[in-house]
């Protein structure tokens, strides 16, 4: 852990606050991250909007670490409009259980961000108010970001390079 | 031809019904306002001023009632293939269908899971057009061997009037 992400203030509040869920800080290349135990979600989340003054949320995505436990990596990028600054918190979530609390409830752009995730990872966002597919069709079978769908959808003889 | 055309003059000629109903049919294809990618920005510039579509009789409509000729500019997806037959559907006979470009001809370099691997795979496609995208030239020609194709078409005439099937060439 380097100086910077030590003297960043969201990482000094969220030490204090939330020691036991704090999992990895860390500094690269000015960007601070901060990886919490999903459980803690809101709490850290509502902590961050409400006492930090973080309060646009630009970005929630996943990372699909396939082979791995766990599985997924939920990411939430926030901005602090007043204070001009930016953190991104993550938050490791299993296939076994591929459920996290919706930040619906803290941030409005939650609705439409956690959409696109649970389409294309198949996360299921608890307490979301319309959780069903944004960006494919209404009928679509699978989550096609996930690294075991297929590249060139089910039923196509894969790729297999230049035969020439 | 076996009419004599001397004793009629210059202001009269003859010819099929069938040759006139194609001369007529490829002089005015008006195709559907329908763009889906980046060949839809070099469509617009065939059909504005300097490439001029107009001086064809090609004139785009923007409605399928009114259209005989569909140009699958683009990208076609598999969520937007539905939308494209609907379109397709409510266009009245005769209809043709131009593929521009390499993604509507065969899905092009998105050789992915959200993407149609040609639009031949739902419509039946009447002039292929390569290029990534075509130039206005490219699909200016493309349209030509497009009205080759209608000239070529026989029982223009009798199919229009119900008797029996509009023929078309085989290749």
């Amino acid at each position: 852990m380097t100086n910077m992400a030590e003297n960043n203030r969201a990482v000094i509040g969220l030490k204090g606050k939330f020691a036991s869920s704090l999992l990895e800080i860390k500094e690269f290349r000015g960007e601070v991250t901060v990886t919490v135990k999903k459980e803690d979600i809101i709490a850290i989340c509502k902590y961050l909007k409400e006492e930090l003054g973080y309060n646009m949320l630009t970005d929630v995505t996943a990372v699909d670490y396939y082979g791995k436990t766990p599985r997924f990596m939920l990411v939430y990028n926030l901005y602090s409009i007043p204070a001009k600054d930016r953190i991104r918190i993550k938050a490791p979530v299993d296939e076994s259980d591929t459920s996290i609390a919706s930040a619906t409830c803290l941030w409005n752009s939650a609705n439409f961000l956690e959409r696109e995730v649970f389409d294309l990872f198949g996360i299921n966002f608890t307490g979301h108010p319309d959780l069903r597919r944004i960006l494919m069709a209404d009928d679509w079978v699978g989550h096609p970001l996930r690294k075991d769908y297929p590249l060139q959808g089910p039923g196509r003889e894969p790729y297999k390079g230049r035969l020439s | 031809m076996g009419v004599d055309q001397q004793p009629l003059g210059d202001n009269i000629i003859t010819t099929s019904l069938d040759g006139l109903v194609n001369w007529a049919r490829k002089s005015s294809i008006w195709p559907m306002t329908f763009g889906l990618a980046c060949c839809a920005i070099e469509m617009m510039a065939t059909g504005a001023s300097h490439h001029d579509l107009d001086r064809f009789g090609i004139i785009f409509r923007a409605s399928p009632r009114q259209s005989d000729c569909i140009i699958i500019a683009g990208t076609v997806t598999k969520k937007m293939l539905p939308v494209i037959k609907t379109v397709y559907e409510q266009m009245p006979e005769p209809k043709w269908v131009v593929a521009m470009g390499a993604c509507a001809c065969s899905g092009g370099i998105f050789d992915t899971y959200s993407v149609v691997q040609g639009i031949d795979e739902a419509l039946p496609v009447d002039v292929y057009i390569p290029g990534c995208p075509p130039r206005p030239e490219a699909l200016l020609f493309g349209l030509m061997k497009l009205q080759d194709k209608i000239m070529k078409e026989r029982n223009s005439f009798g199919s229009s009037i119900g008797l029996g099937e509009r023929l078309e060439p085989a290749a």
